[in-house]
């Protein structure tokens, strides 16, 4: 890909100033309102003038964005605004939808995730998700995460998989509560549990990049701020993007934040800042209710 | 400003302003009343100022309850919570304010019993003019929004200081003249220390509503020239 070297990958402790001034982002044409960070970090994931088509019907219009890596980035938007179909773009989660259709350029670490010699399921390995409605596997709760690290070669004995279904586990904050029944089936969790093995099952194959669709809807307030905790957690060491439909979450556990609306990306920045003055009346107008 | 989708949140939010400004009228008729009572030895008007100050407790505190009702309920972000925060700052400058004019107005009778001197009257009358029109300005501003308005109120502040401080060497003259003078004075200097605090608090209040207004915070410095703060000479 020629554009390759126009979306090279910020290294890491690179300065704040050299990190803007390499970027691109805030030069380029486009009707997004962004304000970068006082501190920006470098980009995990670049993605440049990205279109998605169902059939003939466009539903995300040249989004372009940097999400920086150890944080968390939250898309929020109303129903139908293609936060969804842009996160699902990030690990290609749309080649599995039938006549979708997506243009424009990403790049994860600055390589191109369109090129044909790249290895797709390799790719949602190193970008993993969690869905909203909690799906873990009909077995066993030790099965659930030891089915990513062995499909992909990851362990070379019995012990090699303990250890990372333990720690995987410990990561996702449910070994305590599951470390005696490990094979009992996964489905006889509460659903916050659920959710979390899933968290546990995405995180065992040691992904660089968590994608989480909505992954709190279906929970409890409890629950929530569990995987809240383990969200800011989590950051530490992977690079999360997270959609939902609570303002109040993306406010609590993100540092940068896009807002989208009607297959646009109306407006990116910090968080702090969107949810206490925005930059465009159209954010302001849906993060106060205004309009839905 | 498009309304929301839940009407009865534009109408927790209207109250919350229409506290404000109700706390901004009295604020007004509090500060008038006393500096009137204080010229005219006017003890009735002085009580009056004192149970006004009751009325402007209880609003201070309707007022608190609804903003953390708002906040428990309906988590407002952006411009409306600003809207909730700022309230709450302003209501605490305004009680303050109302604490203030209760003060001069307990000072009445104490300067009424001394000799006055008649063109002392006056400029610590020139000073609660300044001060009356900054209230109502600030309420005005508030109301339209006017960031630019609020901006300039702030910079205002400095006549009234300025006024201060020529009161301050006007007293300390009368007091060397005739140490008879001393009691009423001391009390006069203590109503235009007040006043001068009063116009302090709208400024705070201006800072707070251009917050509100625009989603920035005004600069920390601001031009300050009271002269009466004794400071040793860095040299």
């Amino acid at each position: 890909m020629t554009e390759n070297t126009r979306l090279e990958a910020t290294e890491m402790n690179m300065p704040a100033a050299t990190i803007l001034a390499r970027s691109d982002l805030y030069h380029m044409p486009s009707t997004t309102v962004r304000t970068p960070d006082a501190e920006p970090r470098s980009a995990k994931v670049i993605a440049r003038n990205v279109s998605v088509f169902y059939g003939p019907k466009q539903a995300l219009f040249d989004v372009s964005i940097d999400i920086p890596e150890k944080s968390v980035t939250a898309f929020i938007g109303p129903s139908g605004c293609g936060k969804s179909t842009f996160l699902r773009c990030l690990n290609r989660m749309n080649d599995t939808i039938d006549g979708c259709r997506v243009s424009g350029q990403i790049a994860l670490d600055g390589s191109d995730i369109f090129a044909p010699s790249l290895d797709v399921v390799e790719l949602r390995a190193r970008v993993g998700m969690v869905f909203q409605k909690p799906n873990p596997f009909p077995k066993s709760i030790y099965e659930n995460v030891a089915y990513g690290p062995r499909i992909h070669g990851l362990a070379r004995s019995k012990a090699d998989l303990d250890e990372i279904v333990a720690s995987s586990l410990q990561k996702a904050s449910l070994w305590n509560e599951v470390k005696d029944r490990l094979h009992e089936p996964g489905t006889g969790l509460s659903g916050g549990q659920q959710q979390r093995l899933c968290i546990a099952r995405a995180i065992a194959v040691s992904p660089e990049v968590i994608l989480m669709d909505e992954p709190c809807s279906a929970l409890d307030p409890i629950a929530t701020a569990r995987i809240e905790e383990l969200i800011d957690e989590l950051k530490q060491n992977f690079t999360i993007v997270i959609v939902t439909h609570s303002m109040q979450q993306a406010a609590r556990v993100s540092q940068r934040t896009a807002f989208f609306h009607l297959g646009n990306l109306v407006e990116e920045g910090p968080t702090d800042l969107i949810f206490t003055s925005p930059g465009e009346k159209r954010t302001q107008d849906y993060i106060t209710g205004r309009f839905g | 400003m498009a309304a929301h989708i839940v009407t009865s949140f534009d109408e927790e939010l209207g109250n919350i302003d229409r506290l404000i400004r109700e706390m901004g009228d009295l604020a007004h008729t509090m500060v008038t009343d006393a500096t009137r009572a204080l010229f005219d030895s006017d003890s009735v008007l002085a009580l009056r100022v004192v149970s006004a100050d009751a009325v402007m407790d209880a609003h201070q505190r309707a007022l608190d309850e609804r903003a953390i009702t708002i906040i428990a309920k309906r988590q407002p972000m952006a411009q409306d919570l600003r809207v909730v925060v700022g309230a709450l700052r302003m209501a605490a400058d305004f009680e303050r304010i109302g604490d203030l004019a209760k003060n001069i107005a307990k000072r009445v009778s104490a300067v009424s019993e001394g000799v006055t001197p008649k063109s002392l009257s006056h400029s610590i009358d020139v000073m609660a003019k300044l001060v009356m029109e900054q209230i109502d300005e600030v309420v005005a501003a508030y109301a339209a929004r006017n960031a630019g308005r609020l901006e300039a109120l702030r910079i205002d502040d400095e006549q009234i200081d300025i006024q201060y401080t020529a009161v301050f060497r006007e007293l300390l003259t009368y007091m060397m003249e005739d140490p008879r003078n001393i009691t009423a004075c001391t009390h006069l200097l203590f109503c235009a220390k007040n006043l001068e605090r009063i116009g302090d608090h709208v400024t705070n209040i201006a800072e707070n509503a251009y917050y509100i207004a625009t989603g920035r915070q005004l600069p920390l410095n601001r031009p300050k020239t009271d002269e009466t703060t004794i400071a040793p000479d860095p040299a």
